[in-house]
């Protein structure tokens, strides 16, 4: 049994009555695809929020790395190597695209307290942050504002900036979202192409992506996991296909 | 800094250097001591408003508090002077350093707050620095204190308007000098980045506060310096200094210029001094005694540049390449 | 016991009016995200507008009753013309602008009115005393004042907490987005918030006037007493305003008259009465600092 990368001990977090957050313990083991389902108002978001540390569980435990981060603020848990996609495209709008990625390689080359020398040309920024923009498929638009980028290259740029850090963890949080089909096929296509090398956990809706990527599957409904496994498992879940599926066919 | 003739940018920027270099030769030659006095006190407010830029421009921190810099720098001087102590190399780095002192303390309060109430701390604590002032009954209270000028024994003579033009214009240009690296260092990005997304760049792993709170206390240490300048200049001090009406005065040197452009502040300050100069006159010459009134035609003049002129006159010189 | 007593009542008193200045500034910010510098202007051109109409009327009574309906006039017009097209931008533009809109103001009275102060004669129906309690006498006019501020209080609290238009305050001050969903008129929501800001602004003007003097910038000191009002209390609580000025207001004046006497006992009486007034001034900002440390958003403010 391998020791999991990234798991919750009985989390819970309530706002006022509601309870958006009910004794939810996941893992993601090293290198696996873990993906995370459930309709809208399941609890995903407040799920990530305590995950990359922007809210605080009332309680229960994270555990990333073999450490207990529960309490950890955010920009200490990406030190550990947990990075993060936004549900809304977050980017550095008025930078370039080369520039967006070499900040997010910058995070990780110690602390940014130098005042003189100048970061445009230093290639120990610029020279890996090219090659993240090739990755993801966007080398050829490295000196485009991110602003002028279209809605689906700005998604391939937030994994490149996910992904400079050569972080340990991806959490993906709908990566399809708004996406046309082209794009999210490319996006499954850079998305697969990293499997194996990244532990993923993948919050999504698109359930055709998720079934195509993902290793294992937790369903969450109301706040609970109500199950966890392999798409099959998941497929065949009574549980899940009243709860969930069987929305979705209906 | 390449500065290019054939853009209006390169070409104002040559200009003024090289007017800036000259003026005390001018002012000699047409004897008129006044301009010599008024550009002292341009570069002194450009040296404040490219300073105040660091955070407001670049760091996105709508800070109303930083006349305090003007006073702390400004009093630190003065106090050491009427103390017996006249050697400007302690004075000038006490005054830095008080000044960066108070920095990191109310960065450290303010930075935990965002927006309006960022404005609104910086702004009262400003005012807390122009209260003790104006309280301090051994340094003259509300009347301020003069002072001797800070001495650099063999160096040079403060006393000389012109020696102290120049050294105020070098310490511009060193101050613009490292304003153009701050800005484009793996610093600079950081700071910029957080005005531009704060979430993202936490999300990078950047811890925000710090880096914000680094950048108010390098801003302030500058202000600093301007406020020892400011004291010498007159060789006086005042709670006056540190009115609350200053701090508005440069941010409207910042935005009047450019905001989180390397030489915008400078053009605000100076298109500030040239405005008050010049409508003074000119509202005197539309009806005799107008131009006491000058402020009326300035106010709503800021309420225009607000509305209507996003960018200032670093936008009116085509864009900046890089 | 007596003086205490009399001190208490004056920090109230102050409490009050600074209550009136905060309430209005409290509003635009939490309902509009409008910093307005240029609320302390409302304040004085309230008093200067009082002083005019008294010296017409040759009655306090009929000048404020004149005064009050002309400041709300006045903020009808500064909202119309100026301040309207404020709401969408940033911080930094309405910082500009209204910072422009004070040196309007300030120059605009120095050109009606003269650069000298002017003084409103406390009215003769009030320039008694009142005895509070037996055999201690205070101010009938700041007794008044004090009578007049609870009820704009009260009023306002009524305003805020019962009415159509305090509900669509309360809705907005906690989600803006949230009136523009109920088909509001929003710029006439706007409009009559920022006038009846305009109109308590300027009416803490007037009956200031007749204690202190009525004089250019008299609205910019106290408008940074009022920022640190809501700072204390929170972004468009009227609760919280009302709290931070009545504590701002004791610290005020028990600072005042208690500290140089606090201080003399382990300072030379020379240092202390020196010492006193920028330390009893420094107390409301500690006071300050001490809550942003607890609270970031104020002590009734939106938690994010």
């Amino acid at each position: 049994m391998v020791e999991p990368l990234l798991s919750t001990q009985g989390l819970q977090k309530r706002f006022g009555g509601l309870l958006a957050t009910d004794n939810v313990s996941i893992e993601v083991r090293p290198g696996e695809i873990h993906a995370l389902i459930g309709p809208n108002g399941a609890g995903k978001t407040t799920l990530v929020g305590q995950l990359t540390g922007t809210l605080a569980p009332d309680s229960g435990t994270i555990h990333f790395a073999g450490r207990d981060v529960t309490r950890l603020p955010t920009h200490a848990r990406v030190r550990l190597g947990l990075a993060r996609s936004f549900q809304i495209t977050s980017v550095l709008r008025e930078f370039t695209a080369l520039d967006n990625v070499a900040l997010a390689v910058q995070a990780h080359q110690g602390h940014s307290f130098r005042f003189l020398a100048d970061a445009r040309t230093d290639e120990r920024l610029r020279a890996p942050a090219r090659q993240g923009l090739e990755t993801v498929g966007l080398g050829a638009r490295a000196d485009a504002l991110a602003s002028a980028l279209s809605h689906g290259e700005q998604r391939q740029l937030e994994i490149a900036m996910a992904l400079a850090g050569d972080p340990r963890l991806l959490l993906l949080d709908e990566p399809m979202a708004g996406m046309g089909a082209e794009e999210s096929q490319r996006m499954v296509a850079l998305l697969r192409g990293l499997k194996g090398r990244r532990a993923m956990l993948l919050i999504e809706h698109d359930m055709d992506a998720v079934f195509a990527l993902a290793d294992r599957i937790t369903v969450l409904v109301y706040g609970r996991a109500i199950a966890s496994g392999t798409p099959d498992e998941i497929r065949a879940h009574p549980e899940v296909r009243r709860a969930y599926l069987g929305d979705e066919a209906a | 800094m390449m500065a290019s003739l054939r853009t209006p940018r390169g070409l104002l920027t040559v200009l003024l250097l090289v007017l800036f270099a000259v003026l005390p030769l001018l002012t000699q030659a047409f004897d008129q001591r006044y301009l010599l006095s008024i550009g002292t006190r341009v570069v002194i407010w450009s040296i404040a408003a490219v300073s105040l830029n660091m955070i407001l421009g670049y760091g996105g921190l709508v800070s109303f508090g930083h006349a305090a810099f003007f006073g702390i720098g400004g009093y630190a001087v003065g106090i050491l002077s009427a103390s017996g102590v006249a050697s400007g190399w302690v004075q000038w780095p006490v005054a830095i350093a008080a000044a960066a002192v108070w920095a990191a303390l109310i960065g450290a309060l303010s930075l935990r707050t965002r927006g309006v109430y960022f404005l609104m701390i910086t702004l009262a604590f400003a005012q807390l620095v122009y209260y003790v002032a104006a309280g301090l009954e051994v340094y003259g209270g509300d009347d301020g204190l003069n002072i001797g000028r800070s001495r650099f024994p063999g160096l040079i003579n403060l006393a000389d308007k012109a020696s102290f033009y120049w050294l105020c214009l070098a310490l511009l240009v060193a101050t613009l000098w490292f304003c153009d690296r701050f800005a484009c260092s793996r610093f600079g990005f950081v700071l910029r980045g957080a005005r531009s997304n704060e979430q993202r760049m936490t999300a990078l792993g950047f811890p925000v506060f710090q880096y914000r709170l680094v950048a108010m206390i390098i801003s302030g240490a500058f202000g600093g310096l301007s406020g020892a300048l400011l004291a010498n200049e007159g060789a006086y001090v005042s709670p006056a200094m540190m009115s609350w009406v200053k701090s508005g005065d440069l941010i409207v040197m910042v935005v009047l210029g450019g905001m989180g452009t390397l030489l915008g502040p400078l053009y605000g300050a100076i298109a500030f001094f040239v405005l008050e100069e010049s409508l003074k006159p000119l509202m005197d010459l539309a009806h005799k005694g107008w131009g006491e009134y000058w402020q009326i035609v300035f106010g709503p003049m800021l309420v225009l540049v607000a509305l209507y002129a996003k960018g200032g006159i670093d936008s009116l010189l085509g864009r900046r390449h890089g | 016991m007596d003086t205490l007593l009399i001190q208490m009542l004056n920090g109230v008193q102050l409490g009050l009016l600074m209550f009136l200045l905060a309430a209005g500034l409290t509003l635009t910010f939490g309902i509009m995200d409008l910093v307005n510098l240029a609320h302390g202007s409302l304040y004085m051109m309230g008093a200067y507008l009082a002083w005019t109409f008294i010296g017409w009327t040759d009655s306090f009574v009929l000048g404020v009753l004149l005064a009050l309906p002309a400041t709300f006039v006045l903020g009808i017009v500064v909202e119309a013309v100026v301040v309207r097209r404020l709401y969408a931008r940033d911080h930094l533009d309405q910082v500009l602008a209204t910072f422009g809109l004070i040196l309007f103001f300030n120059e605009l009275v120095r050109a009606v009115w003269g650069p000298a102060g002017k003084s409103i004669a406390v009215p003769p129906f009030l320039s008694h005393t009142v005895e509070i309690l037996p055999g201690v006498p205070y101010s009938a006019y700041r007794f008044a004042l004090i009578v007049v501020g609870t009820l704009v209080a009260i009023l306002l609290a009524w305003l805020v907490a019962r009415t159509r238009m305090g509900m669509l305050i309360r809705a907005g001050a906690s989600n803006r987005r949230m009136i523009a969903a109920l088909g509001v008129n929003i710029e006439l929501l706007f409009s009559l918030v920022f006038g009846l800001g305009a109109v308590f602004a300027g009416l803490a003007g007037m009956m200031a006037a007749p204690i202190g003097s009525v004089k250019i910038g008299m609205g910019d000191d106290i408008l940074i007493l009022a920022f640190v009002i809501i700072v204390i209390g929170g972004i468009g609580s009227i609760k919280g305003a009302f709290i931070a000025a009545m504590l701002v207001g004791q610290i005020d004046i028990f600072g005042r008259s208690y500290l140089p006497d606090l201080l003399k006992t382990f300072l030379s009486p020379a240092t202390a009465s020196s010492a006193a007034p920028a330390i009893s001034q420094m107390l409301v900002y500690l006071v300050m600092a001490g809550v942003l440390v607890w609270r970031p958003t104020g002590l009734f403010g939106q938690r994010t």
